[in-house]
């Protein structure tokens, strides 16, 4: 770790400044940002702690259109909030199966969905290669231990896969993610255009403007959100990033889905969104070959390196199993 | 006073009722202090700068960044200390590899500098602006990889076995077993890291850290850094998990002295959980071809177990566990081998059930495998291959129950609900298994001593050098002492883990209670002995002119045959009004006269189980696993787990039921999850982390059923006491994968077992 400066921010405007002013970063929870640091992996100059800011991000907001959840709510107060358990399965399901509940106590949303991978190559900073960290460097994962890294959304240039769980369940519901720049003006974009691909600039993760706040999360309402879960396959029962994950909501009129919203956690490069996975369902009754043939769909772009082989059918298996689990679901109306 | 006659019978009173841990309260309240706990005024910090290749040479170090980080104190590498320590000595496995003596590098994350600084911050800082230059080779990873080189192991410590003609009887077998199988890397995984703080006084270095054996590390670093033992200090007294990586010296503790000589202050190392990877030892990964023959009925007609492992460049470390595998099941024809395969990697060394934990995963698995091929249930199979006596030597054995746990466990665990046929349980969408397996371990003991003090006011002070890695070990000298002084628990005090008392064997290989309570109760009865002479030659008091030998303490009170007492305050009062103080020795039969001289050097003179020329100790268990198994995402989770135990005498079942427990739990993480991933290319550890290296987490362990079965075994040593530290994690690899076979009907030889394995 090597020595920083720290700025306190109690104004939205303040955390802004000093973000652009003095090239600083943004503190939340510190548990994916300390860790690194520690670990020599990054090195910022100024951390700008935002934790003051809750007062103004840290509220859950539920109405009819949709729930409002600020970037500074703790992950556990997400999970335990009554609007999310009732109208939202899918995100307590995303949350409450992520990390330990220390972490969970700590951990912001905003810093949630910024985690970064945890591809040893990445975190290892003795090892030469890696494109994302040293950009042009190489990928050493691409020949070595990849068992955990990514299938979909990969490139020559970096395979590392996007850990999280929580996103998977924003990107598939159709968030919106709000961002405030240094100038004060507050914009809204769609949350699956928060994350880059890899392609040939894996250092490049998001597309925030430097400096630029996340300041809450959009997810409208819909007749899927009450029929959504999140279903979680992982080596270890409780503690443990996912191998393959997959949120589903689903609108079904008389066993026929009307609308489908599928997200992929555990195999794909950002939080991934399965849209040809979506467009097979829809109109098809739910059975066993309706969720095979989405489940193919949704891994028809997978490319594996070795010891991933294996994460295309484990994700396929585990769709099918969340749209089943989803579709036989006791639903409130 | 040594006093080497037979130690006398005496009903046990405490010894075998539940007692809390004596150290508990200390432990829960943060009073406990762990050896980096310790508060050493105005100590610099070191941190450890480790090789990013894994073979090859230090070309050199630029300094230039490093030395500008604010309180930069000093780096230490091959260039300005090599010569000033030789590596230290393996406690198996002859030569080892060697860190900052010279600039060659054997292996990945070895130690090849050491920064020092005012604080921790500074130096790990400092570590990280450490621009290394390296000359590097191609390595070589594990089996297969090239490059590596693979040699019959020649061990004076371990044995090959050819009995009868197995390759013949193998031919001929109307059954035969052929199959390979696969253990992983791993690593102990302590919570307490590798951690050394050093302070000289003059010629005297006082050490602590975290150690099974405080005599063994001090004459090793005596003899790394050519001074006397004597001048050397080490203290221990709390460890955060061990598990054999804290057993024998590694590097770094003569480097931490030699940096706090430089500088002329204490200087205070706690090296980084991924270093812990590198610094110290390892389980390596194993390999063996497994051949059973068998006649129709299941009656064994031959065993053959041959072994691969993996070891480092310079070293012939092995745990060859076929010398115990050969002598599990009644077989006329046996042949064990085992070869060690040399690789660009550090040197592993003991971890929890070194030996029997690779090595009968193999053989419990065949066994399993061949009751489904004929038929006949795993139980009644090895039942039918019980010997009578030692296979292999011929002696009996001291105490053999294995079916009696197999019986008492199968009727509690209830296997008799389980259907033979594979994949034909199910509870909704999760297949249900159900697997066995046998456990033994080596019982072993070694040479020991204690110091024991008894006051007037009934208050007892035990002192002797052993170790408290978690086990209880505190408690048990505790009530060993209170049930031989006839006093209650609460009125003794035990101090361990320090070299000012006397030395105490290492802490491993399930030894160390049987090891330090004989010790403890030859101390107690010398001091017995010097109370009831004193009673004895007084003119006055109820004793005068009795037999000394006849009396005993019991309930604080110096005792005689026909219930004429005396208090203690008398009793002990008549020799002093301070304390009455005995020191003893035990050496176990069998064992050279020279074992204490030994051990007061620091090495360790051990009877080890499958050595004895009087019998062949052991103890046993059965193993029981129920495991579900997602139909779809082959999730594997555990949700019962039973092991029945038979392991001599058992002096405090609260904490044995935690141990055997805790090795239960371990198997079950070995079994799934455990695995330290190398980079083939690089020869590299790439999980070195514990949130990447996985061990079981509260989870994943749903109900574990502990059965003690009572076993007075007085011939293995006179308190009969057999070992638990072990046993619990031997064998659960087996009985998982036996179950998962038993779920899916796939059998998976090579652990861990994942999801992948089963889709
Ligand atoms: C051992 C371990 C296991 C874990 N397991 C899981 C798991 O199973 N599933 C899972 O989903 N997660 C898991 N996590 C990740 C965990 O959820 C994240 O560490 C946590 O959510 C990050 O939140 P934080 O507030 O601590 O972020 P911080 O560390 O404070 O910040 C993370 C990043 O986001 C930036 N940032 C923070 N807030 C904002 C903002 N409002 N606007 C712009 N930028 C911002 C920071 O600058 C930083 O770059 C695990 C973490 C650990 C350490």
């Amino acid at each position: 770790m090597r020595p920083f400066a720290l700025e306190m921010a109690d104004t939205p405007a303040a955390a802004t400044n000093y973000a652009t002013q003095s090239a600083g970063t943004y503190l939340a929870g510190g548990t994916v940002l300390l860790d690194l640091m520690k670990l020599d992996v990054i090195e910022p100059q100024t951390l700008v702690d935002i934790n003051a800011l809750a007062d103004t991000y840290g509220a859950i907001e539920a109405d009819d259109d949709g729930i409002t959840l600020g970037a500074l709510v703790r992950m556990a107060e997400a999970e335990r909030h009554p609007a999310i358990r009732r109208d939202y399965p899918v995100i307590r399901d995303a949350l409450w199966q992520a990390a330990s509940p220390q972490l969970r106590n700590m951990a912001s949303l905003g810093g949630n969905v910024l985690q970064r991978t945890r591809c040893s190559y990445f975190r290892d900073v003795s090892w030469p290669e890696c494109n994302k960290r040293a950009p042009g460097s190489g990928c050493a994962a691409i020949g070595g231990n990849n068992r955990r890294l990514a299938v979909l959304g990969v490139s020559d240039h970096c395979i590392a896969s996007y850990p999280g769980d929580f996103a998977n369940a924003l990107v598939a519901l159709g968030a919106e993610v709000g961002l405030r720049s240094a100038d004060g003006s507050e914009r809204r974009v769609p949350f699956e255009d928060l994350h880059r691909l890899p392609g040939d600039t894996p250092e490049m993760e998001t597309n925030l403007v430097p400096g630029e706040l996340i300041t809450a999360f959009h997810v409208p309402a819909g007749p899927w959100t009450r029929r959504s879960l999140y279903r979680k396959v992982r080596d270890r029962t409780s503690y443990d990033f996912a191998l393959a994950s997959a949120v589903v909501a689903l609108h079904l009129e008389d066993g026929v889905v009307a609308a489908a919203r599928i997200g992929l956690g555990g195999v794909a490069a950002t939080p991934w969104r399965a849209h040809e996975a979506e467009a097979a369902l829809t109109g098809r009754p739910l059975d066993e070959a309706a969720a095979e043939h989405a489940a193919e769909a949704a891994f028809a772009g997978a490319v594996t390196h070795g010891g991933n082989d294996f994460k295309p059918e484990l994700g396929r298996r585990t769709l099918v199993r969340a749209l089943l689990e989803a579709a036989a679901m006791e639903v409130l109306p | 006073m040594t006093i080497q006659g037979p130690i006398r019978p005496q009903p046990f009173s405490r010894i075998g009722k539940p007692t809390p841990r004596i150290d508990g309260a200390a432990k829960v309240t943060g009073r406990a202090l762990y050896p980096s706990d310790e508060s050493v005024p105005h100590a610099a910090h070191a941190f450890l700068v480790t090789s990013p290749i894994a073979r090859g040479r230090v070309a050199g170090f630029d300094l230039g960044d490093a030395r500008a980080v604010p309180g930069f104190l000093d780096f230490l590498c091959h260039e300005n200390v090599g010569g000033q320590a030789k590596p230290p000595k393996q406690m198996a496995g002859g030569e080892t590899t060697t860190t900052m003596e010279s600039d060659r590098i054997w292996h990945d994350g070895q130690i090849i500098g050491v920064v020092l600084a005012d604080s921790f911050e500074a130096a790990r800082e400092a570590a990280f602006k450490v621009r290394i230059q390296t000359e590097a080779e191609p390595p070589s990873a594990t089996f297969g990889s090239a490059g590596t080189t693979e040699e019959q192991r020649e061990d004076e410590q371990k044995e090959d076995f050819a009995v009868g003609d197995a390759e013949m009887a193998l031919a001929a077998a109307p059954v035969m077993l052929d199959a390979w199988y696969e253990t992983p890397t791993q690593h102990h995984n302590a919570i307490e890291l590798f951690t050394t703080t050093c302070a000289w006084n003059g010629r005297q270095l006082t050490i602590w850290e975290p150690s099974q054996f405080v005599y063994g590390l001090r004459g090793n670093v005596a003899q790394q850094l050519g001074i006397e033992p004597a001048d050397i200090r080490v203290v221990s007294k709390f460890v955060g998990g061990a598990f054999g990586s804290k057993g024998g010296a590694t590097a770094r503790t003569a480097w931490i002295a030699i940096a706090a000589r430089r500088l002329g202050r204490p200087v205070k190392l706690v090296a980084t959980r991924d270093q812990g990877f590198t610094i110290a030892t390892y389980r390596a990964e194993t390999r063996h071809h497994l051949r059973l023959g068998a006649n129709g009925e299941g009656r064994l007609t031959a065993v053959s177990h041959e072994g691969w492992e993996v070891t480092s460049r310079p070293s012939f470390y092995n745990v060859s566990g076929t010398e115990t595998t050969a002598r599990m099941y009644a077989a006329p024809n046996i042949l064990t081998r085992v070869a060690v395969v040399h690789a660009d990697r550090n040197t592993p060394g003991f971890m929890r059930a070194p030996p029997e934990q690779p090595y009968m995963f193999p053989l419990e698995c065949a066994m399993d495998e061949l009751a489904a091929r004929l038929g006949i249930d795993p139980i009644e199979l090895r039942r039918r291959n019980e010997p009578a006596r030692d296979p292999v030597t011929g002696l009996a054995f001291s105490g053999r129950h294995l079916m009696t746990c197999f019986d008492r466990g199968a009727a509690e665990f209830g296997w008799n609900r389980r259907n033979a046929q594979p994949a034909s349980m199910r509870d909704g969408d999760w297949l249900v298994g159900l697997g066995c397996a046998a456990s033994t371990y080596t019982a072993n003991i070694a040479a020991s001593t204690a110091r024991v003090t008894l006051r007037p006011d009934g208050q007892a002070q035990v002192r002797l050098a052993g170790h408290d890695i978690g086990t209880g070990a505190y408690t048990v000298v505790a009530i060993t002492a209170a049930d031989r002084l006839g006093l209650p628990v609460g009125q003794v005090t035990v101090e361990m883990g320090d070299t000012e008392y006397p030395p105490a064997a290492l802490a491993a290989g399930s030894s160390h209670t049987a090891s330090i309570t004989h010790a403890v109760v030859r101390a107690c009865d010398a001091l017995l002995a010097q109370i009831a002479t004193a009673a004895t030659a007084s003119n006055a008091g109820a004793f005068a002119g009795r037999e000394p030998a006849t009396l005993s303490l019991r309930d604080g009170h110096l005792v005689a045959p026909d219930d004429s007492s005396e208090s203690l305050a008398d009793a002990v009062g008549r020799i002093s009004a301070g304390a009455v103080e005995a020191y003893a020795e035990n050496v176990p039969d069998g064992m050279p006269a020279d074992a204490i001289g030994k051990l007061y050097q620091g090495q360790l003179p051990i009877l080890r189980g499958q050595k004895r020329v009087d019998m062949t100790a052991y103890s046993f268990g059965a193993q029981f696993v129920e495991v579900r198994i997602h139909a779809r995402t082959r999730e594997i989770r555990v949700p019962r787990m039973l092991g029945a135990f038979s392991a001599g005498t058992i002096l405090n079942p609260t904490t044995a039921r935690s141990q055997l427990m805790g090795g239960m739990i371990w198997g079950l993480g070995s079994a799934l999850l455990e695995k330290t991933e190398i980079d083939q290319r690089a020869a590299r550890y790439t999980n070195d982390n514990i949130a990447e290296y996985h061990i079981a987490v509260n989870a994943d362990v749903r109900r574990v059923d502990v059965m003690m079965l009572p076993e007075p075994d007085g011939a293995v040593n006179p308190l009969g006491i057999k070992g638990i530290g072990e046993l619990g994690i031997v064998g659960v690899n087996a009985a998982v994968a036996n179950a998962v076979f038993h779920a899916t009907g796939q059998r998976v030889r090579r652990l861990p077992i994942r999801i992948e394995d089963l889709l």
